[in-house]
Parts: structure tokens; sequence; C-alpha cells
């Protein structure tokens, strides 16, 4: 592994438990573990999963009014978040195009932002050109860990009585085994589950604490990956890009009733034409026939007319079987349509499918 | 008495007389990780030493397996269809991908023997 490549401070954890590292967004990140990809993601689907997303940038927004500043730079509704509640939403551009796709909270003295790995330096430009560098803090010395699945709650709550009274897509201040910590009840993989940010100094005692759970096992990004596929969320770079808008990707309930007639962010009239008029692609799930994965880039076919792309695609643990999804041309994007997938020059039978390929059993 | 030889890319080949069987190498299976699909060749198919003649693909990624030497194809792992995990349990006998008949002998001579692989496979740690 390169000598350039940025370190969590969860790595030497990793090495121990047998991780094989990858590059990711100029991090050396876990993408397996010695259990493997398909026990990992199964685990997590059964017990849970601790994953480290330390990667991820963390941001606060210290301003008086920064959930307003905040609604000029994405279509998310923001001020209508009460402190201690969480919100998915993206940066847009002018286009209506996502550049980042994010979560925000809403707390008592700032908006806490969670960005992808790859665009926070982007991110943070943006944010201090739009909201003044001084109004925009990158927390660079927290870590963030996952942990995800059914056994999520029971195993945090040992030593976290409250988070058990967490409700999905809120947050708060929590002291785990002595740990200060922000802890939300959310995730990326469908399942029930915490992200918990904790200070670097802190985060290889608490992953140690929470590893030593019978529910508990680590899970590296390439399950991550594949639970958030059956899951039916979008990987930035892949579902998401500049070149594609949040209704194209089925994003528009992150948009409020307000927000939608309001406008004010960028792209919003582009936005709003396609939510009046309906976008001439959509995301939609694929669900080969067959047993051969479909990946990204593959071309979807209806007879001999190219009709769209498959962004998204591989193998899904909890199916069984291949699972995709794409971009296809909005005659063809219903569920139920049949379609045809050209992998590696042959053709492959497919249906496009409603999402999740997993049910969502996030906590009610 | 059969011999076994081995590819910088990996695959394995065993010679029994005419006919040879094809696979990939406990060191490849290991780096792919658990394997959920193989596109097998066609049967009656003549492959070039160093062509593409397979796909194996794992949760991760997908990654071609090349024809060790130039022949034709004549029977293929049926198995690996339902039970691609094959390949991680026993990639270098029941998790053989094909057999194939051999146009030149001499092309085995290029190819690694045991020993010589496992000190290639050193060099690369």
């Amino acid at each position: 592994m390169s000598q350039d490549l940025n370190k969590t401070p969860l790595y030497d954890l990793h090495a121990e438990l047998g991780a094989k590292f990858v590059p990711f967004a100029g991090y050396a990140m876990p993408v397996q573990y010695a259990a493997g990809i398909l026990k990992e993601h199964l685990h997590t689907r059964e017990g849970a999963g601790l994953f480290d997303v330390s990667h991820m940038g963390q941001v606060r927004l210290t301003a008086p009014d920064a959930a307003a500043q905040l609604e000029g730079l994405v279509p998310g509704d923001i001020t209508a978040l009460a402190a201690g509640e969480m919100r998915y939403t993206m940066f847009t551009n002018d286009r209506g195009g996502v550049l980042d796709d994010l979560m925000v909270t809403r707390r008592d003295d700032d908006v806490f932002l969670v960005v992808n790995a790859g665009c926070k330096d982007q991110d943070i430009a943006l944010l201090r050109d739009a909201l003044g560098t001084a109004a925009v803090a990158y927390d660079e010395d927290r870590a963030l860990l996952a942990l995800q699945g059914p056994g999520a709650v029971a195993a945090l709550a040992r030593h976290a009585s409250d988070v058990a009274r967490l409700a999905f897509m809120n947050a708060a201040a929590v002291e785990i085994a002595g740990v200060k910590a922000w802890v939300s009840r959310s995730g990326y993989t469908g399942e029930d589950g915490f992200e918990i940010s904790v200070a670097h100094d802190d985060a290889d005692g608490l992953a140690r604490t929470l590893l030593a759970e019978p529910e508990v096992e680590a899970v590296g990004l390439g399950a991550r990956d594949s639970l958030r596929l059956e899951a039916g969320l979008c990987l930035y770079g892949n579902d998401l890009t500049p070149e594609i808008t949040p209704v194209e990707a089925g994003l528009t309930w992150t948009i409020s009733k307000r927000r939608r007639a309001a406008g004010g962010f960028p792209g919003d009239a582009v936005i709003q034409a396609q939510i009046a008029d309906g976008p001439t692609r959509r995301r939609v799930g694929i669900q080969p026939s067959g047993r051969a994965p479909a990946r990204a880039h593959t071309p979807v076919m209806v007879g001999e007319t190219p009709i769209g792309e498959i962004t998204s695609g591989g193998f899904g643990p909890s199916v069984g079987g291949p699972v995709a999804m794409g971009y296809v041309d909005r005659a063809h994007a219903k569920a139920g349509t049949e379609i045809e997938l050209d992998i590696r020059g042959k053709r492959h039978a497919a249906a496009v499918v409603k999402m999740p390929f997993a049910p969502h059993r996030y906590a009610k | 008495m059969s011999d076994v030889r081995f590819t910088k890319d990996h695959e394995w080949i065993r010679v029994e007389g005419d006919t040879a069987t094809v696979g990939i190498s406990e060191y490849a299976q290991e780096q792919l990780g658990d394997v959920v699909f193989v596109e097998l060749p066609t049967v009656g198919a003549d492959v070039e030493a160093g062509g593409d003649a397979a796909v194996v693909e794992s949760v991760k990624a997908a990654s071609e397996v090349y024809a060790p030497i130039a022949g034709k194809i004549v029977e293929v792992n049926d198995d690996l269809e339902a039970t691609p995990g094959l390949v991680n349990e026993s990639a270098e006998d029941e998790g053989w991908f094909w057999r194939m008949e051999i146009s030149d002998t001499d092309e085995l001579e290029e190819l690694m023997s045991a020993g010589d692989y496992k000190a290639f496979l050193e060099g690369l740690d």
C-alpha cells in the first residue's frame, strides 16, 4: 500500500483483524476482513456490522443562520429541521446535477454535515465560498463508525441505554462506555443502525468495545457497497454525478413541498421543470434473469436500441444473485419492462424492477 | 503421471495425455475472494495462448481468465454454474474451468513448474 495514502485512526485495528486494504478516496481502507465480503454482508443483515467510515468528511456550519444559508446550496428542507433531526440531501449545480450527496443534522449550536470522502475538499470549498471561511469548520480530528444491522441497537444500548430511544434519522450527544460521542440512528445499508462520531483518540477503544459484543463483527467497504446496492441507495460517482439530477435519480422525495415551490437552490428551474414534466430518464432497479452479474457501464438494450446504462451492479448476497441499478429512458422505466443487458458482447435478459432488492428495516 | 504448470496470470494447466485441464490457482482465488459467477468458454471453441477464455466474477469485480496454451475446448465444468464457490473451496481440483485439446505441446515448456510458480509468488509479496 502506497505511503501517500491517509490512514484512519482504526488502521492498526483493521490490520490486526486481517483486513485487505484498498486505496479509496486517498485513504487506505479495509475492503474486507478475513471472513470475506459474502459473510460480512450476510452478518450485517443478521447481526451487526461495524464499519469504519472515518474517511468521510465531518463538517460543522457555525453561523446562527447556517440552516437558511445551506438551503442556498441544497434542495433539502433544512430550516424545517428541529434540533437533533437529520435529513438526506445533495449539493446541486446550476444544471440541477448532483455535486455530492450528504447527511445534514441540525444541532443546538450548529448544522452538522457528513459528506463523501472523495468530494469533501470540493464541498468545503463550496461551503466556504457561500457561507464564509470562518463559518465552516472541518473536523479532521473526528472518526466515524457505523454500526448496522438488526443487532446494532442491543449491542450499542449495553453501553449507552439512551440510544434505544433514538428515532430513525434523529441524533443526540451520547456517552458510550465513557466516550463522548455524537450518535445518529441512520446508516446506508437498509438496516437499523447508528453512525457514531468520536474524537480520533477515542475511535480505536470504542471500536474494540463494540467488536467485543457478541452481535458485532468488522465489515469492510466491499460489503458496505453490496449492502447499499441491495437497499437501492445511490453511490456518489456511479449513480449520482454532476450530469444527473435528483429527479432523474428518484430522489424527489428529498425535496419538500415548500422547496419545490420556492426554489432558491442551484439548478432550481431545471429541477422544478423535471418535477412538473417528468424526467427523460430515470434511475431504476434492474434484475438480471440469469446468474451473470452486470457491472457499472453495462449497456441496457431494447432490441437494437440502447436505452440506458447500468451505474451500479454486482452480486447481492442476501438476494443470492445479481442485482443492479441504472438509468433508462422514461418509456422503459416502468417496473416489469423486459430489457436486455450487453455483458461482454453477449445479450442477457433482465427486467426493470422496483427497489429495494432487500427490504428496508429501519427503526420505526 | 500428470504434470501441472502455471502461468504468470495465475492459471494452472494439468496435462493428461493429449488433453489438459485448466483452472485458476489457489493464490488467484484468495486474491479474488468469494467467487459468485464463472463465464465458461463454449465447447468446441478454439482458444489462443494468452487469449481470453473465461471470466471469473467475485462480489467486487470481474476478471479475465486466459488460456495458458492454444487448443480446442472439449469440456467445461458445469458444476461451476450452480456452485461457483467451488473455485474458492477447491481451486486446483474440483474448481477446474475447462478441458482442452493441446495444439502444440511446445507451448507447455513456456509455463512455470509448481516450484517456479511458488518462487514467482514469493517475488510478488
